[in-house]
C-alpha cells in the first residue's frame, strides 16, 4: 500500500518538475535576458508563456507536501527538521517569485517593472536550487530518521546537494527554453524561436554534461543511490539520456513538438529514476517507505483523493492548457465601454 | 566559527515559532476572504452584466477579476509558506499526527487546484471566450473557495476536537478513521463560522473601497454598483453570522469549557456569572476592572436555565492544562472585540436593509458612508480577533489534550532569524500589494488610454472573434 502512495508522490514530484520547473526556468531566462531594451521581447514571451498557468502548476508543490506529510509524516518531519535552512529560503523565494510576477504584470513604470522583474527572476533560480539541494540531501542519506536533526549546514551544502541544486536549475532552464520555442512559434515570432532554440540546445548540453559529472559525485557521496541508478534504475537513466540527445537532434532539425515531448521524457525519467534508485527507502538508508507510512486508512484516503483528482483536476488542467495553447486566454480586457458581453 | 554561530543562534525556538506561525497566519487570513468571496461577488456583477447588458457591471467584474489575480497570487504564495511552516516550525506535531491532521489538507489541495485552474481561465478568458461559457468558468472558483475553506477549517477544528485516531503505547498513531477526522465535532460549526466570515469580510472590504470613492464625490452609477453588490453580500452574511456565532459560543460552552472560561474570564466555577466587558486578571487570578453586566454570561450560555446556569471556572482545570492568565486576558479581549465589532457591523447591515425597506434605496447620509468605508478594516479586525479566540483559547495545546505546543516545536534554534526575515518580507509585501492595487485603480480612473489597452501579448492584433470590438485586440505588454 505504501508503494502505491509512493508512486502517487512520484507522479506529483514529476509533474511539479515538468510544469512548475519550467516556470522557474522561465525566470532563469528572464534573469539572463539582458538590459531593459534588449530583454524586452524575450521577457514578453516569458510573461505570455507562464502568465495563465504558473499558479496551477505551483499547486503540484502543495500536492507533494500534502501527500508527504499525510502518508509519510515521519519522513516529512525528519526532512523539515534537518533541512530547515534551505526550505526556509525556498519558502521565502516562492513568496518573492509569485508575488513579484503578479505585481510586474500590473505596474506600468519601467523602474517598478524592473525591480519586480529582478525579484521574480532571481528567486526563480534560488528556489529550484534549494529544492535540488534538498533532494541531494535526502538522496545522499544526510537526513536521519527518528526525530533527530542532521547537521543544519552540511546536510545541504555538500557535493550531492550542490549537484542536485545546479542540476535542478539547469533542468528547469532546459525545459523552459524548449517550451518557449513552442510559445514563440505560436506567437509567430521567428526571431524568438531561434533565440530560445539556441538556449534550449545550449542548456540541454550543459545539463547533460553536469549529469555525467554527477555520476562521479554520486559514486563518492551517495553510494546507495549510485548503486540504484546503475542497477535497477539503469534503464531509466539510459532512456533519459536518449530522450535528451533526441530532443537536441529534433531541436536542430526544428521539429519542435517532438523536441518538447522528448525533453519532458528526459526530465521525467530522471525524476522517476531517482525514486527507483532509492527504493525501498524514503530516507536512504535510515527509513523505508513502509516504516514511514501512515496507517492504511490514511493511505487509502490519499489514494481516493488522488483518483478524484485524476477525474476532476486532470480534465480541468487539460482545459486550461488547451485554451492557453489555442490562444483563447488573453489577459483580461479592462476598457470602459467594451461590450464584448453583449 | 561554527560554535560562535551556534551560540549566536542558540535561542529558544518555541516563542519564535509561535510568533512566526501567528504572524504568517494573521497575514494570510486577510487574503482568505478575498480568495473565497470575491469570486462570488465578481460573478454577481458578471451575471448582471450579461443579463441586463449592464456596462458598469461588466467593467466592475473585469476589474475585480484583475485585482483578484493579484490578491490570489499573494494568497497562494503565503499559503504555501504555511504549508512549509507546518514542517519547519512544528515537525514533531506533523511527524506524530500528520497521518490524521493531513487528511483534510489532501482534500483542500484538490479544491486549491481547481481554484487555481479556473481562476486562470476566468481571469484570462475575458477577451476570447464567449460570455456565458466564460461566466461558467467562474463557478468552480466559488465552489472551490467554499470547499477549500471547509477543509482547512476542518483541520483546525480537529486540533480543537481531535478524533478519529488510535495511539499505541508509544504514542504513535496506529489506526485512523478518516471520516471521523474530517467530521470531528468542532468541524461543522467552525467551518460554517469561517465561511460566513469570509463572505462578510470580503463583502465589507470590497464595498469599503467604493464607499471611500463615493465620499470623495465619485457618486456615479459605477461606484454605486461597486458598493451595492459586495455590501449586499456582506449585509446578508452578517445576520447569519450572528446566529452561527451564537450557536458556536454555546457549543464551546458545552464542549470546550476551558476555552469558554477564558472567553468569559471566569476565575471560579459559579452560577449567575456576569458578562464582563474588558478587564483583566491580576496576579492572583481575580478579575480586575471591566464593566460587569450581571448574570448575562450565564443567561447567554443556556437561556433555558437563565442566571442559574453554572459556568466552569479556570480554577477547575489544572494550571498546566489551561491558558496562562496573560493568555486569558488576550482571549477575553479578542472575544470582546469580535462580539462588539460584529454587533456593530450587524447594526450597520440593519440600517442598510431598513433603508431599502422604507426608502427603496441605500442610505445616502455621509455618516453611513463613513461607517461603511471603515467597515472593511473593522471586519478584518473582527476576523483576526475571532481567530485569536480559537487559537489562544486552546493553549497550551496544539492538539487539545494530546500534544502541547512546546512538544510540537522544532529544535532549530535559528527560528528567530526566519521570524525576523518573514516579518520584513511580509511587511514589504503587504505595503506593495496595497500600492499595486491602488496604482491599478488610479490608472483605470484616470482613463489612461495607454494603460487601459490591456496586456495580452506583444504581438499586435490577433484574430478577432466576432463578439469583440476591434480595439480590444490591440495588445501591448508592459515588460521591462
Amino acid at each position: 500500500m505504501s508503494d502505491v502512495v509512493a508512486l502517487i508522490l512520484m507522479v506529483g514530484i514529476t509533474a511539479y518538475a515538468l510544469f512548475g520547473g519550467a516556470d522557474f526556468g522561465a525566470g532563469f531566462w528572464d534573469l539572463t535576458a539582458g538590459g531593459t531594451e534588449r530583454g524586452r521581447t524575450p521577457r514578453s514571451v516569458i510573461a505570455h508563456s507562464i502568465g495563465p498557468v504558473w499558479e496551477a502548476n505551483h499547486v503540484w508543490l502543495i500536492f507533494c507536501l500534502v501527500v508527504l506529510w499525510t502518508a509519510f509524516s515521519e519522513a516529512f518531519a525528519s526532512i523539515t527538521l534537518t533541512l530547515f535552512v534551505p526550505l526556509s529560503i525556498a519558502a521565502l523565494g516562492i513568496v518573492f517569485r509569485g508575488s513579484a510576477f503578479a505585481f510586474r504584470k500590473e505596474v506600468t513604470r519601467t523602474s517598478s517593472q524592473r525591480n519586480f522583474g529582478a525579484a521574480f527572476a532571481s528567486s526563480s533560480v534560488i528556489v529550484p536550487f534549494c529544492m535540488g539541494a534538498v533532494a541531494g540531501a535526502i538522496a545522499s542519506g544526510r537526513v536521519p530518521a527518528g526525530g533527530k536533526a542532521g547537521d543544519p549546514w552540511s546536510s545541504w551544502i555538500n557535493p550531492t546537494s550542490i549537484l542536485g541544486g545546479v542540476l535542478a536549475v539547469t533542468v528547469c532552464a532546459y525545459l523552459a527554453a524548449v517550451y518557449m520555442v513552442w510559445d514563440a512559434k505560436r506567437l509567430g515570432d521567428p526571431g524568438m524561436v531561434q533565440y530560445f532554440r539556441r538556449r534550449a540546445i545550449g542548456s540541454a548540453v550543459v545539463t547533460g554534461v553536469i549529469a555525467l559529472a554527477g555520476i562521479v559525485v554520486l559514486h563518492d557521496d551517495a553510494i546507495y543511490v549510485f548503486h540504484g541508478l546503475t542497477s535497477r534504475a539503469l534503464p531509466l537513466v539510459i532512456l533519459s539520456a536518449l530522450c535528451g540527445i533526441g530532443s537536441i537532434l529534433l531541436l536542430l532539425r526544428s521539429s519542435h513538438t517532438g523536441a518538447r515531448l522528448l525533453a519532458m521524457g528526459a526530465v521525467a525519467t530522471v525524476v522517476v529514476g531517482w525514486g527507483v534508485a532509492q527504493y525501498p527507502y524514503i530516507l536512504p538508508t535510515s527509513m523505508t517507505l513502509s516504516a514511514a507510512a501512515a496507517p492504511d486508512a490514511t493511505l487509502w484516503s490519499v489514494v481516493v483523493v488522488f483518483v478524484i483528482a485524476a477525474l476532476v483536476i486532470l480534465p480541468s488542467l487539460g482545459l486550461l492548457y488547451y485554451l492557453d495553447q489555442r490562444d483563447l486566454l488573453g489577459a483580461p480586457a479592462v476598457e470602459p465601454g467594451l461590450h464584448d458581453h453583449g | 566559527m561554527s560554535s560562535a554561530l551556534n551560540f549566536v543562534l542558540a535561542v529558544n525556538p518555541v516563542p519564535w515559532a509561535r510568533a512566526q506561525m501567528a504572524f504568517t497566519l494573521a497575514f494570510h487570513i486577510v487574503l482568505v476572504p478575498l480568495g473565497v468571496a470575491w469570486g462570488f461577488i465578481t460573478l454577481v456583477a458578471n451575471w448582471r452584466a450579461i443579463k441586463k447588458d449592464d456596462a458598469d457591471a461588466l467593467l466592475l467584474a473585469q476589474r475585480w477579476s484583475k485585482y483578484m489575480a493579484v490578491t490570489f497570487a499573494v494568497g497562494a504564495v503565503t499559503g504555501t509558506v504555511l504549508s512549509f511552516e507546518f514542517g519547519l516550525l512544528w515537525p514533531r506535531f506533523m511527524g506524530r499526527f500528520g497521518d490524521a491532521f493531513g487528511i483534510p489538507f489532501a482534500i483542500e489541495g484538490l479544491f486549491f487546484f481547481l481554484e487555481a485552474i479556473f481562476l486562470a481561465v476566468y481571469i484570462y478568458g475575458w477577451k476570447r471566450l464567449k460570455p456565458w461559457p466564460h461566466f461558467w468558468t467562474g463557478v468552480p472558483i466559488v465552489i472551490a473557495g467554499i470547499g477549500g475553506t471547509v477543509s482547512v477549517v476542518a483541520a483546525n477544528a480537529w486540533m480543537n476536537e481531535p478524533a478519529g485516531f488510535t495511539l499505541n503505547s508509544a504514542g504513535k498513531v496506529v489506526d485512523v478513521d478518516p471520516w471521523a477526522v474530517i467530521f470531528n465535532k468542532a468541524m461543522p460549526l467552525q467551518s460554517l463560522h469561517m465561511l460566513v466570515a469570509a463572505y462578510l469580510v470580503g463583502g465589507f472590504l470590497v464595498a469599503s473601497v467604493y464607499a471611500f470613492g463615493m465620499l470623495r464625490g465619485r457618486r456615479d452609477r459605477y461606484h454605486r454598483l461597486g458598493f451595492l453588490i459586495p455590501f449586499t453580500v456582506a449585509a446578508i452574511a452578517m445576520p447569519i453570522q450572528m446566529l452561527v456565532g451564537d450557536e458556536m459560543a454555546r457549543w464551546v460552552f458545552n464542549n470546550e469549557p476551558v476555552k469558554f472560561a477564558a472567553i468569559e474570564m471566569v476565575p471560579k466555577t459559579s452560577t449567575d456569572v456576569p458578562e464582563t466587558l474588558f478587564g483583566h486578571l491580576d496576579d492572583k487570578g481575580e478579575v480586575v476592572g471591566g464593566i460587569p453586566i450581571p448574570g448575562l454570561a450565564s443567561i447567554l450560555s443556556d437561556p433555558a436555565d437563565g442566571t442559574s446556569t453554572q459556568i466552569q471556572g479556570l480554577d477547575s482545570f489544572p494550571k498546566d492544562e489551561r491558558p496562562t492568565n496573560a493568555q486569558v486576558d488576550v482571549v477575553h479581549l479578542a472575544w470582546d472585540v469580535m462580539v462588539g465589532l460584529g454587533t456593530f457591523l450587524f447594526l450597520l447591515s440593519l440600517w442598510y436593509f431598513a433603508s431599502w425597506v422604507f426608502k427603496r434605496r441605500m442610505p445616502k447620509s455621509k455618516l453611513f458612508l463613513w461607517i461603511a468605508a471603515a467597515a472593511g478594516v473593522l471586519s478584518v479586525v473582527t476576523l483576526e480577533a475571532g481567530w485569536v479566540v480559537t487559537e489562544v483559547g486552546r493553549q497550551p495545546w496544539i492538539v487539545r489534550n494530546y500534544m502541547r505546543v512546546e512538544d510540537a516545536a522544532t529544535a532549530n534554534t535559528g527560528v528567530w532569524v526566519t521570524f525576523v526575515a518573514v516579518v520584513l518580507v511580509y511587511a514589504g509585501l503587504g505595503v506593495t500589494v496595497v500600492l499595486v492595487l491602488r496604482q491599478m485603480s488610479r490608472r483605470w480612473r484616470e482613463g489612461d488610454a495607454e494603460a487601459e489597452i490591456d496586456e495580452g501579448g506583444p504581438y499586435g492584433p490577433r484574430p478577432t472573434p466576432s463578439h469583440e470590438e476591434p480595439r480590444a485586440a490591440v495588445d501591448r505588454e508592459p515588460v521591462p
